[in-house]
């Protein structure tokens, strides 16, 4: 034991590469997670590392805990120092108690072919150590056994040191593997004392620091993945996506413009699976709208213009495509491509899709295309602003105006068209407000439905999230995502107008105003909450705005569910008041019975 | 937006004809497929802020309850009137011109991309030409694969292209399909 209580001096500086080298340590790995870290920040300095065993002890509890972790290490000094020259310096000039460090340090020094056979030795005596280690875990699982495979969550002094030092990357992305490790099979693994909340909330404030999120998207996209899948899509988003090409069937062929690009260098894989056509996240609505040639199509938010055109690719320059774009500066870019691409049949023209309707009129065109302005949820791999930009009323504002537009865009399209009589409606998000929320709404307030888009990939829309219900017709929509799909997080949904007339649901229009009041009102509670929080400290924030997203979220589904019974009240009250004169004569009718039967008896 | 008058017309056509002679016949009595209709409805020409538009009468029936403000683009743009009158052909006419060009010149592959960035057609850099190009003609640059790259105007006649040394100009540049990623903002 003497050669192991000097070595812990050793045996602790060293640990810094260990536990990254050798997995199966990963026991003492974690035990000592928070010894790592300040280890991996502060070097090794002696104070710091006398700090830790002191620590560590207190941790632990008991003096056999550290003791094997030193044998443990000792193991793990020779081959890192037959590995690495500077800690071997380090190591040389404490060390000189154990032969086989000193045999490994030396050994370094000589050649290859020497080394090799101390190597062996070194190994031999390694492979004792390790023995003996074994045994001894395994004697430490029995006693310890709950303490063992376990990661600990940090302490609130521990994450508060942290949050002083420059953020330790490692550290972090190590935490956040454990956590998921810990989730995935919850009831062994988790520390006494915790719940799943306490590392989940670890969890997102590890995610949002790892990867730059604010802390908004991070829940929202906690709520909406599983954890596994959830790390995946992150690293998806880290990633640019492959840029796909699209060959302007107008102007040349698939084949010739492979050529041409393969001369000048450029890496091109063809995406076998549509023979004609290339897919990449933004194609996929076109595909879906499937114009017909001599139609009228609507793109209701055309700029840059990659999809009007596809469209008139498609449509071989007949017929007539409104390109309506919103804000003029990306008018430009619109009418460039069109022209460039040899688009003749199109009119652009500069409006707010709101009032399309009143410029073409109502049931004027075949089919329309939406491709609404979104939060851009789905494309964070382009813009990584939107990682910490992103809030929930902006969320909200986004959704409402999508709601808007959808509506025009359904008003616009004629029912009883000969070929038509479609509305695709497209985002590049993935959160469940803006999409499945608004073709819910589209849903109750005009007759249409949903038809199946014709892509057979991509997973189906949510029918149900949360405390939302949505129409079960919803599965019918695709939901895109880069871990899955390999393109950007996407959605679609095809929508077929049934009839012209809007449904004279007496609720439609409350339903449009409450909506369009609560909106506001969330916003206002959101600002309300987000102030007195801003004072206290960032977790808490975060916490706190996360608690205040489902709060609001909470709020809000009864508002509307009560609204919805105040307005179905004459009919409900009339049909209580049926029942209950029913029950009322039922009762009565015993009574009668009674009575007759007590005046009987 | 509005028909041209007589001399915005006459303009535009001397122009077009400079390039097309003859075909441009077919220019104006091309037969449109585009628009919902099934007869094939013919072309015109409106002019909507300085800019002429090339498109079929159906898509100007269409557009005319379009605003002129909010209106940005109809069919093909084909050219722009200057503040002192002059109409310039802009490079979106090139598809049109293309199809109906009487004079052509196609480029050697090492020259294509010269003229791409806006310099004109050198004699080294030829491939082939038409005969009967005239001085000050209008003429369509091509590369060897039949893409039109661009327009400009003749330096000289076909005969006295043969004579000249390598360097010599054939070609001004006038416009390049370059030009969509050069100068996005003016087009």
């Amino acid at each position: 034991m003497a050669p192991a209580a000097l070595n812990k001096t050793k045996g602790s500086k060293l640990q810094k590469p260990p536990p990254k080298k050798k997995p199966k340590n990963d026991i003492f790995t974690e035990k000592h997670l928070k010894e790592d870290d300040i280890l991996d920040d502060s070097g090794s300095s002696d104070e710091e590392v006398e700090d830790q065993e002191e620590f560590d002890i207190d941790e632990q509890g008991s003096a056999s805990g550290s003791d094997i972790l030193s044998d443990g290490d000792d193991t793990f000094t020779d081959d890192f120092l037959q590995g690495n020259d500077d800690e071997e310096k380090v190591s040389s000039s404490d060390s000189g108690k154990d032969s086989g460090s000193d045999s490994g340090s030396d050994s370094d020094s000589r050649s290859d072919s020497d080394e090799s056979d101390i190597e062996k030795k070194s190994r031999a005596l390694d492979e004792r150590k390790a023995r003996e280690e074994k045994d001894a875990e395994e004697e430490m699982r029995l006693n310890i056994a709950e303490e063992h495979d376990e990661f600990r969550l940090p302490t609130k002094e521990e994450l508060e040191d942290e949050a002083h030092r420059p953020p330790d990357l490692p550290n972090i992305q190590r935490r956040i593997r454990e956590i998921v490790r810990v989730l995935s099979n919850f009831k062994d693994l988790k520390q006494e004392g915790t719940r799943r909340k306490d590392y989940i909330e670890q969890f997102k404030m590890d995610l949002c620091s790892y990867y730059g999120y604010n802390d908004f998207l991070i829940g929202v996209f906690v709520e909406m993945f599983p954890v596994n899948e959830l790390i995946e899509l992150v690293e998806a988003f880290e990633k640019p996506r492959p840029i796909c090409l699209r060959t302007n069937t107008l102007k040349t062929r698939r084949r010739d413009l492979a050529d041409v690009l393969l001369n000048r260098g450029v890496n091109l894989d063809p995406l076998s699976k549509w023979s004609k056509l290339q897919s990449a996240s933004s194609f996929l609505p076109v595909m879906a709208l499937a114009p017909q040639e001599k139609e009228r199509i609507v793109d209701m938010a055309a700029a840059p213009g990659g999809k009007t055109t596809y469209i008139a690719a498609l449509m071989k320059n007949s017929g007539i495509i409104y390109a309506n774009e919103m804000k003029v500066p990306r008018l430009k870019s619109l009418t460039a491509n069109l022209h460039r691409m040899g688009v003749t049949n199109t009119i652009v023209c500069n409006y707010d899709g709101r009032e399309l309707t009143k410029v073409l009129g109502h049931n004027a065109v075949d089919r329309v295309l939406l491709d609404a302005p979104c939060s851009g949820t789905g494309v964070i791999s382009k813009d990584e602003s939107v990682k910490t930009f992103k809030s929930f009323e902006e969320i909200q504002k986004c959704a409402h105006l999508q709601k808007q537009l959808i509506l025009a865009a359904i008003d616009m399209v004629d029912a009883s068209s000969k070929s038509g009589g479609y509305i695709v409606y497209s985002t590049c998000s993935m959160m469940v407000a803006e999409n499945e929320a608004v073709i819910n709404y589209a849903l109750k307030m005009r007759d249409v439905k949903l038809v199946p888009c014709g892509l057979d990939f991509g997973r189906p829309g949510f029918i149900r999230f949360r405390e939302h219900r949505f129409h079960p017709s919803l599965e019918k929509t695709r939901r895109f995502y880069p871990h899955v799909n390999n393109m950007d997080g996407f959605f679609v949904a095809k929508l077929k107008k049934m009839s012209n007339s809007i449904p004279t649901v007496a609720p439609s229009e409350p339903l449009e105003s409450v909506e369009q009041a609560s909106v506001p009102n969330e916003s206002n509670r959101e600002k309300k909450i987000a102030e007195p929080l801003k004072k206290t400290g960032a977790m808490k924030k975060g916490g706190g705005l996360i608690n205040g997203v489902s709060d609001n979220r909470n709020v809000e589904s009864p508002s509307p569910a009560e609204n919805r019974k105040k307005r179905k009240f004459p009919s409900r009250e009339e049909i209580s008041k049926v029942r209950e004169e029913k029950r009322r004569a039922l009762r009565e009718g015993k009574k009668k019975t009674a009575r007759k039967s007590g005046t009987k008896e | 937006m509005r028909p041209l008058d007589e001399t915005e017309t006459d303009a535009v056509f001397r122009k077009l004809h400079s390039f097309t002679g003859h075909n441009l016949k077919n220019i104006v009595e091309n037969p449109s497929h585009e628009g919902p209709e099934p007869n094939p409805g013919r072309y015109c020409f409106r002019l909507h802020k300085n800019k002429v538009y090339y498109v079929s009468e159906s898509l100007v029936k269409r557009a005319t309850n379009i605003s002129r403000k909010n209106l940005a683009s109809l069919g093909t743009c084909i050219g722009k009137f200057t503040h002192g009158g002059s109409f310039h052909l802009t490079i979106q006419a090139l598809n049109l011109l293309a199809a109906n060009a009487k004079h052509k010149v196609w480029l050697k592959p090492t020259s294509e991309m010269s003229f791409l960035y806006g310099n004109h057609v050198l004699k080294g850099g030829l491939g082939r030409i038409t005969d009967s190009i005239s001085k000050n003609d209008g003429v369509v640059v091509f590369s060897m694969s039949d893409v039109p790259l661009g327009f400009g105007s003749a330096a000289r006649s076909t005969q006295d292209c043969r004579k000249l040394d390598p360097n010599g100009i054939v070609v001004h540049h006038q416009a390049d399909i370059g030009e969509y990623l050069r100068m996005e903002d003016e087009l």
